[in-house]
């Protein structure tokens, strides 16, 4: 059966059967409905169906100004809303050629930074879980709470923050603020550690994950694969470095790559990018610089006619926004390019020869999220 | 302001492939000090941040491009090449539908650009061919990012590259579901978001934000779609 196809188009073979997985799955993470093609347990192919939760947010920006749009694109990867906004706002800025005031950058930066450990403190307590590890999950929604309760400290909301503003800021940082951030990235930095010493060398999960789901660095190139899953299979790319945007420029930190592109490098990746995120959080606070905190932007945004492609490196991957303009108060096209679709695009080439129980753990270690997929 | 002075010295530096490359650079750069074009090596710190007075620039928008890369494209392909544009820094070039898959693999072997980073597509019903097909593509050799445009009528078929970037077998299924641009060669071109038996393409211009498949969701749901 090729890659990409329909998996009932061929004759199914005399062993073979047809398996729905989802899309009320648990290990789904969501509404993700896998048609597994088996050979006994072993995957011959694959067809994922998507769209469950397709709710039209690009037809949605098309009929709504650029500021009204802001909060709904913290509703595609809803555990990762202040990456999305970011996102959003600095594609808006460029296509308005403004440009977010330094401590803005900065505050954005922190912030983005803290979300992104949230996200994978989150993927790594439910893909544990996934895999049968229960412990890990209540130390790492512990550690989210910590991250949440700084939100909702700074913006009021823990989940659709809406954080940014297209130009700046709307909030100035409160009171605690570095002080919130420095207890929990000292907290953090200590329980990390402990956090790998219950799976990197975890006989079981050593045995469910190495060599589960392999992907290397061409194929996942060809597949169009970013983020920490591209990096785990050796490419040392990452928006922050290779086209720095907010002020990632004036932050030390390292890339981390792994070689063998299986379930168990994304592991390791994403565990030493969350110490690399928390040593970006610890730079950030010692450096937020005064001044203001909005540039200056209209209240009624007319971009001039034209398009930007702008993208982040969110926690999945790159999140991309390419946006036209014909010079009113809507935009003309938004188009979102959502690393959770493309990556999901390459789980049919990574299931393949696995057995169905390995499937749940490479939908894990893809770190998916429905809202983005589907958007 | 600041993006005025950085869009007039767009074609000065002959050493840079293509402005798009401009964004790369450390943004404290990008925060627009207002360079001289004659000297664009000048040190950024001594640069003074008083708003310079806004000259004859071109606005932020379009503007036709021709720099090394285009002029390689226009010497392989020829009239293939109907435009070359840069647009905030950006290089999009429009290239003409039937040759896409041809300057596809150019593309990918020859300029290096491994990654198809997006593919989309705009609709602008009173065109005459009315669809922009969009490739956003990314070179990690180069650090670029590089947009290949056709323009497509309705009805009328493109070259799929999925053969060329097997990423955009999802993509261009998202695109046909959506818009219903046809791509002639794609292994499994159905909906990918929509149920298989929808009837009409959302993103199109002329599809109302209100308006559902009103069959689909009376046969499927049992209601009216009471829109």
């Amino acid at each position: 059966m090729p890659s990409g196809a329909n998996v009932e188009t061929t004759v199914l073979g005399a062993d073979e059967i047809i398996l729905n997985m989802g899309p009320q799955h648990p290990s789904t993470h969501g509404v993700l409905r896998v048609k597994l093609r088996l050979d006994g347990e072993k995957v011959v192919g694959s067809e994922c169906v998507i769209g469950y939760l397709h709710r039209g947010v690009e037809k949605i920006a098309e009929h709504r100004t650029y500021q009204q749009f802001a909060p709904y694109v913290d509703r595609m990867d809803y555990v990762a809303a202040v990456s999305n906004g970011l996102g959003y706002c600095e594609a808006v800025e460029k296509l308005l050629g403004v440009e977010a005031p330094p401590r803005a950058r900065v505050i954005r930066t922190l912030l983005t930074e803290l979300q992104r450990i949230a996200s994978h403190v989150f993927w790594l307590g439910t893909h544990a879980l996934d895999i049968g590890a229960l412990t890990p999950l209540f130390y790492c929604l512990r550690e989210r709470e910590e991250i949440l309760k700084i939100f909702e400290k700074y913006c009021g909301a823990r989940l659709t923050t809406h954080a940014f503003r297209i130009g700046g800021l709307q909030y100035e940082a409160y009171d605690e603020l570095e002080k919130d951030v420095e207890r929990f990235c000292n907290d953090f930095g200590r329980r990390i550690d402990e956090y790998e010493s219950l799976l990197t060398e975890n006989r079981i999960w050593v045995g469910r994950t190495k060599g589960i789901g392999i992907l290397n660095a061409a194929d996942a190139i060809a597949m169009g694969v970013t983020g920490p899953v591209l990096r785990a299979s050796g490419v040392e790319w990452d928006i922050r470095k290779a086209m720095p945007y907010a002020a990632y420029d004036q932050f030390d930190f390292s890339i981390p790559t792994r070689k063998n592109g299986d379930t168990y490098d994304r592991y390791l990746v994403r565990m030493e990018e969350m110490r690399q995120s928390l040593w970006i959080c610890q730079q950030a606070i010692e450096k937020i610089p005064p001044g203001p905190i909005m540039g200056k932007v209209g209240k009624v945004l007319k971009p001039p006619p034209g398009e930007v492609y702008h993208s982040v490196e969110a926690p999945k991957g790159e999140l991309g926004y390419y946006i036209v303009s014909d010079g009113t108060t809507q935009p003309y096209r938004v188009r979102i390019r959502p690393p959770s679709l493309i990556n999901l695009e390459a789980l049919d080439q990574m299931v393949r020869g696995h057995l169905v129980a390995d499937v749940v753990a490479i939908i894990g270690t893809l770190d998916i999220v429905l809202g983005e997929v589907d958007r | 302001m600041a993006n005025d002075s950085e869009e007039k010295q767009l074609p000065v530096p002959p050493q840079a492939e293509k402005p798009a490359a401009a964004g790369t650079p450390s943004p404290s750069e990008a925060a627009g000090k207002p360079t001289v074009p004659a000297a664009p090596a000048k040190p950024p710190a001594a640069a003074p941040p008083k708003p310079p007075a806004p000259p004859p620039a071109p606005k932020e928008g379009p503007v036709p491009l021709d720099n090394d890369l285009v002029k390689r494209y226009r010497a392989r392909f020829g009239e293939a090449i109907r435009e070359a544009w840069v647009d905030r820094k950006q290089a999009i070039l429009v290239v003409a539908p039937e040759l896409l898959l041809e300057i596809s693999m150019y593309t990918r072997d020859e300029e290096k650009f491994g990654l198809l980073t997006d593919q989309t597509a705009v609709d602008f019903p009173k065109r005459e061919k009315r669809f922009d097909l969009v490739l956003n593509l990314y070179s990690f050799a180069k650090n670029e990012r590089l947009r290949i445009k056709a323009l497509v009528g309705d009805g009328e078929q493109v070259p799929s590259v999925q053969g060329v970037w097997p990423t955009a077998n999802w993509l261009e299924r998202e695109v046909y579901d959506m818009f219903g641009i046809v791509f002639g060669g794609h292994p499994n071109l159905k909906r990918l978001l929509l149920p298989e038996e929808w009837q009409g393409f959302p993103l199109r211009k002329d599809y109302d934000i209100l308006q559902q498949d009103e069959a689909w969701v009376r046969e499927n749901l049992g209601i009216e779609s009471g829109q």
